[in-house]
């Protein structure tokens, strides 16, 4: 495929970057036209899928592969692709996952690949979703919040349910774009219907640093005039709100080390090393001499 | 409890984690592992919590077996996030039949 700068308005907008930051993904349902959905169903049942070297510049790749190719220049999906990881990312790996049906149990929860101590960089993983996605053929299960957390691959294998885990139950054409280190795994396929889904991940190339339409930066980046100050929390389209919204799952003493998470990438992002949220780095880097 | 025969018991354990380390504080997580056999779990099959509290599962006859220790931040690494940090094991023993 072949891989060209979208147009401004395909970016991502900086309210979606942000929601992206603090929970780790963004979900877009029924996205992708039925040709292209009917059209890759039609090459997994004929085994026609290839995959490539990782590191693989991404516009090398699927020229046997034309549904995945015309996903990939769908100007929303460049788009997308572009805000998160740059023009030019590398395919590292991608995996069509078959759930079988009558399933007995579930993929357990799990982050990919080994442990990240990557602090601002990150890859992505596209999740698509080429048919129908209905409650009892399970889909993806993930948790929101969770790809700050340095873990281990499986370790947390015992975690069985998470309060607020999302089920992706989706109409055909959905598309799913999730931070390296989100939690999830494949959900018990009950139904009497195989399951198919294609990830694929992406490696950034250059700093990814204001890669978005930022043209609404300034507008959203508006922290509260005091501490507990309510009028911010009437606000919630703004940047600081969105980092100090917890998961439900979030232990109490971790919220607040999450919008510290949620603030270090965010500063980052926008080359900004003063941004903050709520005073709370301010406050622990004030060190007179 | 005055228990007969081991061998006609199996251990139902129920892992909790809380939101703090009170253990009457919110269940966030949890999971649930059946040694008779009776049931069957696995990751995502309940987005409801058994139990509201650790404290609501004891008393519903649950026994604590262990919990998490509170540990001090790792140097270096105090604002790194891990692993849910409030782990709550309870156990029950329940009467096996094998018939």
């Amino acid at each position: 495929m072949k891989n060209n700068s979208v147009r401004r308005t395909d970016l991502l907008s900086t309210g979606d970057m942000a929601r992206f930051v603090a929970r780790g993904f963004l979900r877009f349902d029924g996205l992708i036209p039925d040709e292209i959905n009917r059209d890759f169903l039609e090459r997994i049942m004929r085994d026609e899928v290839r995959s490539h070297p990782p590191g693989t510049p991404l516009a090398e790749c699927y020229a046997t592969c034309p549904p995945i190719g015309a996903l990939l220049r769908l100007p929303k999906v460049a788009g997308m692709i572009q805000s998160l990881v740059g023009l030019n990312p590398l395919f590292d790996h991608h995996a069509v996952h078959h759930c079988p049906p009558h399933q007995a149990r579930a993929q357990d929860t799990h982050a990919d690949s080994i442990v990240d101590v990557r602090s601002t960089a990150f890859d992505i993983q596209l999740m698509y979703y080429p048919h129908e996605v209905t409650a009892s053929m399970g889909g993806t299960r993930y948790i929101p919040g969770s790809h700050f957390r340095r873990i281990n691959e499986m370790a947390i294998a015992r975690y069985q349910n998470i309060a607020g885990q999302q089920h992706v139950v989706c109409p055909a054409g959905t598309l799913l774009i999730m931070h390296h280190g989100i939690w999830h795994g494949g959900g018990c396929n009950r139904s009497g219907e195989s399951r198919y889904m294609l990830k694929i991940r992406l490696n950034p190339t250059c700093r990814q640093v204001r890669l978005w339409n930022t043209d609404d930066l300034a507008a959203l980046s508006v922290g509260p005039a005091a501490i507990f100050d309510p009028d911010a929390y009437r606000h919630q389209d703004r940047i600081q709100t969105l980092f100090e919204r917890p998961e439900k799952w979030f232990p109490m003493d971790e919220s607040r080390l999450e919008t510290v998470n949620r603030i270090r990438l965010w500063r980052a992002l926008i080359d900004d090393p003063e941004f903050d949220s709520h005073y709370w780095l301010s406050r622990l880097e004030n060190q007179p001499e | 409890m005055i228990i007969e025969s081991h061998a006609d018991y199996r251990q139902q354990i129920l892992m909790l984690y809380t939101r703090s380390s009170a253990l009457d504080s919110e269940v966030v997580a949890w999971a649930m592992y059946d040694g008779t056999g009776a049931t069957t779990h696995y990751a995502g099959d309940q987005d409801a919590a058994p139990y509201s509290t650790g404290l609501d599962a004891m008393q519903a006859g649950w026994r604590v077996l262990q919990v998490s220790q509170l540990n001090p931040p790792y140097p270096s690494a105090e604002y790194q996030t891990s692993y849910l940090p409030f782990e709550v094991m309870l156990e029950k023993w329940v009467k096996f039949d094998e018939k």
